[in-house]
């Protein structure tokens, strides 16, 4: 199969579905051409679709999703782009008052198909308020759905089934994953929402993962296999809806679990699927459940206290190690 | 261009002096730029060459005891308040001697004791904060006046409203200082806004407002004394526009392929510490020897600036997990 860019994916997926939806368009900063967006991703969509569908907003984050909102229960499906994650903050009232909540205060009768793109995560010294995880405050919204794809396949299939639901999603990338590449297929695919992939089997220790700590958990994976040590790698890809048949059924045989995301541990997404393991395959376990995130402080600017806080696959290697050897 | 005529309104000592920061802004970002490049230092590097007779010529008009906030393409605004290169370097060098410990870096560089509330990585940031500044200053009695410099991208954000009308509403000793660069990031300023008079947005606010060349120091220093006075006197809140221009992209990294060539050259020709110096020279305030001289001693300041980032100690990684809260540690335990 052919390889491409976790960002060409992505651009992929809009292309498409700008092509088979005229009612599909694009919101956001600097995302026309030549500029193209900060990430890349919409580079080359404004001279095929023209500026009249890759709309760039001036620097109005609370502005362009209440334009979103406005023109996706009217009929359109706008998919809009904060240039980063921390920025979300400037559109708070539109995303959780508002976008999450029509559907249900409407009794039903107000759809929102919107997408909201952007991206997360540390790893290049974008410092406190430019490298955060924030995807814990959307998943705990009711109203919203919420994806982070890990892999370059996961983020198209992921993201087309994003722009057809009738429901807002914040789609959730990660800054330092668009360069990576893998296998996408040429023909036409989508991924649905709900359904874990389990990126790696194994059976001494489940590791839950998300985006990036996914990437890092595959990694950990193989140091822990030169030592004999087999943990299955489990990839949600959608916070919520969440599949946890998935994730229990791991559990269930690997008896040990470790959760990793690259978010603060407290009140992180983790801690959610640490309540319904514990809920659901408590007998199972032969072991505390462990959870593999950043220290709850904001990101650091410097490399070194950067990479401090930062997850990587020695922590999680060493963790589940820590585990199956009983040391937990 | 009238060269000739000498400001009654400034002291040779203090057009000098404005001269010499507007050098060391610029050399700091030459600076900057090449460690960037070099790989030296990393994080996000907005420059501001180009623009320094905004910053300068409106700090000329403060007291050291009188505030600013700043924006993502801060440094220019820090130094012309007095930050100084070397503890500068060092947080860009992410260590413990810098100004932020090393935890900020560019974007976040503040020093509270001159007043500098920081540089902010959101834009707009600045804009509600100062409100609160000037409201503090006005209920603790004192004649300290607040400055906010932002960039015209700010405008299009909802805190920009938000903070001119609690200004005005609140007669608060506060001025917004617009450094419009004609850009944010890719957009021409023109693109996002139907009327771009922002001074007579800001009479909307009942806020007087003025339009100035921000490609000259003294102009924008006497815009700003104006108002400062005003602000010092209850006379409240003042809105100034400086056109000036972002000789380089948005970040070091950025092939501004968005800027025509012609506008460029032609902003460089308006470069705002060329004309300073000529102004200087044509008044026998500088010779051409005291010119070099000068030059020479900024780029010595630079230099033991940059050593003495290198030299400074680099921060525990552990250190990331101090100053989270001031009463417990990061983990809650009370201290
Ligand atoms: C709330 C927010 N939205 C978007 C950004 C990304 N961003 C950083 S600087 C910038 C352009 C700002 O333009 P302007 O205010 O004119 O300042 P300039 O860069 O020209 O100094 C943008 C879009 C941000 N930092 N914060
Ligand atoms: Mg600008």
């Amino acid at each position: 199969m052919r390889e491409i860019s976790y960002r060409d994916a992505l651009k992929e997926a809009l292309k498409e579905e700008m092509e088979r939806d005229e009612r599909v368009f694009l919101l956001g900063e600097d995302i026309a051409d030549p500029f193209g967006s900060a990430y890349k991703v919409t580079l080359g969509l404004s001279p095929i679709f023209g500026t009249d569908r890759v709309i760039q907003t001036p620097i109005s984050e609370q502005g362009f999703t209440g334009a979103a909102v406005g023109a996706a229960i009217t009929g359109l499906r706008p998919v809009v782009e904060y240039m980063y994650i921390d920025f979300t903050t400037m559109a708070m009232d539109q995303i959780a008052n508002q976008a999450a909540k029509f559907h249900y205060m409407s009794g039903g009768q107000a759809q929102v198909p919107m997408v909201m793109r952007t991206q997360g995560g540390p790893g290049r010294s974008s410092a406190a308020q430019h490298a955060q995880s924030l995807e814990a405050w959307f998943h705990h919204l009711p109203g919203l759905l919420v994806a982070m794809p890990a892999t370059p396949h996961d983020a198209k299939g992921l993201l087309k089934t994003a722009i057809r639901l009738d429901d807002p999603v914040m789609f959730v990338e990660q800054k330092l994953l668009y360069n990576t590449t893998g296998p996408v297929p040429e023909e036409e695919y989508t991924i649905p929402f709900g359904l874990a992939d389990v990126k790696r089997e194994g059976t001494d220790c489940t590791v839950v993962a998300t985006s990036m700590a996914v990437l890092k958990a595959l990694k950990a994976a193989d140091l822990l296999a030169a030592e004999g040590i087999s943990i299955e790698v489990v990839d949600p890809r959608t916070l919520f809806p969440l599949d946890m048949e998935t994730i229990v059924e791991s559990v269930k045989k690997t008896s040990r679990l470790v959760v990793s995301h690259e978010a603060p541990e407290r009140g992180g997404f983790a801690a959610e699927v640490v309540a319904q393991v514990s809920d659901r395959a408590f007998d199972y376990l032969d072991a505390p459940i462990q959870r593999v995130c950043a220290p709850s402080v904001p990101p650091p600017f410097a490399r070194n206290m950067e990479d401090y806080v930062m997850i990587d696959e020695h922590k999680i290697a060493d963790r589940v190690r820590k585990l199956v050897q009983g040391e937990i | 261009m009238n060269d000739r005529k000498i400001p009654e309104d400034l002291t040779k000592d203090q057009l000098l002096a404005m001269y010499r920061r507007m050098r060391l802004i610029r050399g700091f970002e030459d600076t900057a730029q090449r460690l960037f490049e070099n790989g030296e230092i990393g994080g996000f590097l907005h420059l501001s060459q180009g623009q320094e007779a905004v910053p300068v010529g409106t700090c000329t008009a403060l007291r050291p005891d009188d505030y600013i906030t700043s924006t993502h393409r801060g440094h220019g605004d820090v130094l012309a308040k007095g930050c100084e290169p070397k503890y500068m370097f060092a947080e860009l060098y992410g260590r413990t001697t810098g100004y932020c410990k090393g935890k900020g870096g560019s974007m976040h560089i503040a020093d509270f004791s001159q007043g500098i509330i920081g540089a902010n990585g959101i834009v707009s940031g600045g804009l509600p904060i100062i409100t609160g500044v000037g409201l503090s200053i006005k209920m603790r009695g004192t004649d300290q006046v607040a400055v906010c410099f932002f960039g015209d991208g700010a405008t299009a954000e909802g805190g920009f409203h938000e903070a001119l009308n609690l200004a005005s509403l609140w007669q608060i000793p506060v001025i917004f200082v617009c450094q419009n660069n004609l850009y944010g990031l890719s957009q021409p300023f023109s693109e996002t806004a139907y009327d771009c008079d922002l001074a007579q947005r800001a009479r909307t606010y009942h806020i007087p407002g003025e339009c100035v060349d921000g490609m000259d120091a003294i102009a924008v220093y006497r815009s700003v004394k104006e108002a400062v006075d005003r602000a010092r006197s209850g006379g409240g809140p003042t809105f100034i526009e400086a056109k000036t221009y972002r000789f380089l992209g948005h970040y070091v990294g950025d092939p501004a392929l968005y800027m025509p060539p012609e506008e460029r050259k032609a902003w460089r020709e308006k470069d705002a510490i060329a004309k300073l110096g000529t102004q200087l020279r044509a008044w026998d305030y500088l010779t051409e020897e005291e010119d070099e001289a000068m030059a020479a001693s900024v780029q010595a300041e630079l230099e033991q600036g940059v050593e003495y980032a290198r030299s400074s100690p680099i921060p525990a990684p552990e250190e990331a997990l101090d100053d989270v809260y001031v009463h417990f540690d990061y983990a809650g335990n009370p201290r």
